[in-house]
């Protein structure tokens, strides 16, 4: 058989941040307690109508600029009609004539490379209630009923799990970036369903499409494509391609299988029409130029310049721009001034170390890239020793003090003048000791550095102490 | 309770009666009038007198068609699935009135959820006409106009889809209106076809229609296609004088010519009609005749059909009994969901909802659903271009007056079928559109309607009440024949 290749597509489903949900005036925020946060129309009560709420559109519009998506003239929605336990109305609103963002197109890195993924759409809608299944019942909660919801769909442009999960970590820390939502998948924020076929390599011919709903974490997500390209492979050698159907299947979790769950033709008819509640919505030019420029730069961009521009390496800058926060803070040492490298070092090393250590976050930490410069500086006028500054950091946080305040005490004797008249003053009181050195017992060094830390109270430069006592020894 | 708004609201501002007389006569006329012809779903008896203000509807009774959510009192739709249901929020038009103190007395029948024209469906069973009890009264607001009529209170609201408000109105012998979409918030009425769908008001006079209306009216920010009318005042806008106003109707329409077989009731109909154009030309109207291409004409019904039955498929997919509305005890939820909806909704409905579905289909969809859409907004289009020419448009409502329960639909004409049809027009384009009673033919009453552009609303009211001015119909109370 000729060598196959695996062709991907991805749905994404994302929930979205907002104080209120996509339609209803009900809190949008997880709650352990069922039915708390709901109101009328997520109950879907006779006479309730839907009322967008604008933050959820300028929160899309956001993704669809940032994947590179061209935006519609007016915003519009429209009914997706299915009947299940877990839809109130009996529709979903959704946007299928037109979804906030078509045709995009963005880079991701996957093994250090980069590769180009397509994106068809990106669109609006609202989530569904939650079933808690029991033995012989089930709980409908509508807390996450309305709770906005925003798909991505991509084109069939993927071959490898690999690059599908690093597409969707790369689409996580743009949302993140974006601060539309916390795309936490432990939360149940990420949904997935994962279209797979196979082909041969040189074919141009598109295998046929296997879709699999419902994958809820990213490891699921690399293992339905292993285990889907695995299945159809077999299947292909064996000779039996023709088993594998359109379908719908679903993954389980506890096999670790893929699930038939219905074919092509059972296909559900959703009979989509406009939403006739909601009135068709310009989307004006300087509204789109506007949010346009509150999008930040993303983390790619910011790695790229990292690397090409600052010179870090490729390790460095990619752990500084995991977290938007902590590479803002980068960014702001760069606006004061701070050595790039020094304030990476910094950084990856002391300032992560410290945050991780008390769980704290970068973004109201208590010491500001203002504070490390002052550290910095002090470091470069050797006023203080480098681990002096370890310390003065640690200080400086835990006392709320600034870093003048523990240089005074700290003060460093770096004056050569007046470090020379100390150490021959020293070395005077020490003949005997000078003969055993100069008769070979250079161990005798340390010694002299010792008396020198000792009348100076350690406050010497010891660098300088034993550049002077260098020369005077050699002499 | 025979009087007008600004009548009543003097007798109680001059305390010659008190709101609880005028509430506890309501209420006793409410039981007659359910007793004789079975128009209510619900009868507050416990409703309580309200402050009397400067708001001119102060302590005066009213009815709300059971198509509107009502806080703690029973909300039906007047249907089996939602037989037990009471809701926990008021429709804003509702609340709207009892903020301005009306006292609602009563919850009145309509055809299930709005879908039908007779008045015969409720699940209280079919509401009689209070001129004879051998004649419906057309519907959906079936209940409000027979308690309009027979002089329950001055006003009640209706829904109208199609032509609800104002086809009753007319059989009944009263005003009808329903201003231009989105005037009124339509924020806890049940939704039957969302697009089409308005609220509005059946009274005795246009000047109560106005008042009410300026009363329900402004933007809600509950339904995004309410808007800002504060500019509008309808009841300011009633000055009698339509000096230089043109009015258009449509050839097609109202040419005894194209009736091949015109009954005597038919002919009588189109000479009251022609006589209320008279008394307008009398007042400085100009009227003049239009034709329209009577093809498009007669889509109208097929039009109708498709796209409310579609979007009431969609709209009535939340009547399952799971969350309210008696709950089926079979043994899985899909099975609940299933007989719930075979229980509970009339054979009618059912019928609707499989046309609904089947023009929704992927495979009929372009064919139905979108032409249909498409022939509205050509049928629409002309009416804007038509509207730039005319202040309004004026037609004969229906065929004649109120029909016979066991008249035979089927044998109307395809013409007559546009003269039944074409207030659904109004509803197409959103436009402010009014019935009101113009003669009698066999001690029947029937309508005339006046149609204007959207947001014209002042307009077409002020039409109206200059017409009804030089006829003698204003405040009229159903006589039993």
């Amino acid at each position: 058989m000729k060598k196959q290749i695996a062709v991907i597509g991805l749905e994404m489903h994302c929930e979205l941040k907002s104080n209120s949900k996509v339609f209803s005036s009900a809190k949008n925020a997880y709650s352990e307690i069922p039915n708390s946060n709901i109101a009328p129309l997520d109950m879907a009560f006779p006479g309730t109508l839907p009322v967008v709420n604008k933050k959820c559109v300028l929160n899309a519009l956001k993704v669809s600029l940032s994947l590179n998506c061209s935006q519609p003239d007016y915003l519009m929605f429209d009914r997706k009609n299915y009947y299940y336990p877990d839809l109130p109305k009996g529709y979903q609103i959704t946007q299928m004539t037109k979804p906030i963002g078509i045709n995009g197109c963005i880079e991701i890195e996957v093994n250090d490379k980069l590769i180009p993924v397509y994106i068809h759409d990106v669109h609006l809608e609202e989530d569904s209630a939650s079933l808690d299944h029991f033995f012989d019942t089930t709980n409908i909660d509508y807390n996450r009923s309305g709770v906005p919801l925003l798909e991505l769909v991509t084109e069939p442009c993927l071959h490898s799990k690999e690059e599908a999960q690093a597409f969707l970590e790369h689409i996580i820390r743009i949302y993140r970036y974006l601060d539309v939502s916390d795309a936490d998948t432990k939360k149940g924020q990420i949904r997935c369903d994962v279209n797979v076929s196979i082909m041969d390599e040189d074919s141009r011919e598109l295998g046929t499409k296997v879709e699999v709903k419902n994958v809820n974490s990213l490891s699921g997500v690399a293992k339905t494509i292993d285990y889907e390209i695995r299945r159809q492979t077999t299947l292909k050698e064996e000779g039996r391609y023709d088993e594998i159907k359109q379908e719908t299947r679903r993954w389980d979790e506890e096999s670790e299988t893929t699930i038939h769950m219905r074919n092509k033709v059972d296909e559900v008819d959703y009979k989509y029409f406009i939403e006739p509640n909601i009135p068709r919505y310009p989307l004006k030019e300087e509204w789109i130029e506007e949010i346009k420029k509150s999008i930040p730069r993303l983390h790619l961009e910011r790695k790229k310049d990292y690397i090409k521009n600052i010179g870090l390496s490729n390790y460095d800058a990619e752990i500084l721009v995991k977290d938007k926060s902590v590479s803002d803070y980068f960014e702001e040492c760069l606006k004061l001034d701070i050595d790039a490298k020094t304030s990476a070092n910094w950084i990856i090393t002391q300032i992560l170390g410290y945050l991780n250590k008390y769980n704290l976050s970068i973004t109201d930490f208590y010491f500001t890239p203002k504070r490390l410069k002052d550290l910095i500086s002090e470091l470069e006028k050797n006023t203080i020793s480098s681990k002096q500054a370890k310390e003065i950091f640690k200080e400086v946080i835990e006392q709320e003090k600034e870093v003048k305040d523990f240089i005074k005490k700290n003060t460093q004797l770096s004056n050569e003048d007046e470090l020379n008249n100390i150490i021959e003053e020293i070395l005077a009181n020490n003949v005997e000791q000078i003969e055993e050195y100069k008769k070979g017992r250079t161990n005798l060094f340390d010694y002299f550095v010792g008396q020198v830390m000792k009348n100076t109270k350690g406050k010497a430069n010891p660098v300088l102490t034993k550049k002077i006592l260098n020369e005077k020894l050699k002499g | 309770m025979n009087k007008s708004i600004t009548e009543l609201h003097e007798l109680l501002v001059n305390k010659k009666i008190t709101d609880k007389e005028l509430i506890e006569e309501s209420l006793k006329k409410s039981h007659e009038v359910e007793e004789k012809y079975n128009a209510f779903v619900t009868i507050c008896d416990d409703a309580k007198e309200s402050e009397i203000t400067d708001s001119l509807v102060s302590g005066i009774p009213f009815g709300v068609k059971d198509n509107y959510s009502t806080k703690g009192i029973l909300s039906t739709g007047s249907s089996n699935t939602l037989k037990n249901y009471i809701p926990f929020y008021t429709a804003t038009v509702v609340e709207k009135l009892l903020n301005a103190g009306a006292v609602m007395v009563n919850k009145t029948a309509l055809d299930e959820f709005g879908m039908g024209g007779t008045g015969t469906t409720p699940h209280t069973g079919p509401v009689l006409n209070p001129w004879d009890k051998t004649r419906m009264c057309a519907g959906s607001s079936a209940g409000s106009a027979c308690a309009v009529a027979s002089g329950v209170y001055p006003f009640a609201l209706g829904s109208d889809t199609g032509d609800s408000i104002r086809k009753p109105a007319a059989y009944c012998g009263i005003v009808g209106y329903k201003p231009t979409y989105g005037m009124l918030s339509r924020y806890g009425l049940f939704p039957f076809a969302s697009s089409l769908d308005h609220c509005g008001v059946l009274t005795r006079s246009v000047l109560d229609a106005a008042i009410v209306t300026d009363i329900m009216k402004g933007q809600d920010n509950h339904d995004m296609t309410s808007w800002d009318s504060s500019h509008i005042h309808l009841k300011d806008a009633l000055t009698g004088n339509i000096k230089g106003k043109k009015l258009f109707y449509i050839k097609e329409i109202c040419d005894i010519k194209n009736y091949k077989d015109a009954n005597s009731t038919l002919k009588e109909h189109f000479k009251i009609f022609n006589h209320s154009l008279e008394l307008l030309k009398e007042s400085g109207a100009t009227i003049q005749e239009e034709s329209i291409d009577i093809d498009l004409l007669k889509a109208i019904s097929s039009v109708y059909v498709v796209l409310s039955c579609a979007e009431a498929t969609s709209n009535m997919s939340n009547l399952t009994g799971i969350i309210f509305g008696p709950r089926s005890d079979a043994k899985n939820v899909f099975e609940m969901m299933k007989e719930h909806r075979t229980l509970g909704f009339s054979p009618l409905i059912k019928r609707r909802f499989i046309i609904g579905s089947y023009v929704l289909q992927k495979e009929n969809q372009e064919r139905y659903f979108k032409n249909a859409a498409r022939v509205r907004r050509i049928i629409v289009d002309k009416m804007k271009e038509l509207f730039k020419k005319y202040d309004a448009l004026i037609l004969p409502v229906s065929s004649g007056p109120a029909k016979k329960f066991d008249e035979d639909l089927d044998i109307l004409d395809e013409n007559t079928n546009i003269l039944e049809e074409h207030l659904q027009i109004g509803n197409f384009g959103g436009f402010p559109s009014i019935t009101i009673p113009n003669g009698f033919i066999d001690n029947l009453p029937v309508g005339i309607n006046i149609t204007g552009n959207c947001f014209d609303d002042e307009n077409v009211l002020n039409i109206a009440y200059t017409l009804e001015k030089m006829m003698p119909y204003k405040g009229q109370i159903a006589k039993e024949k």
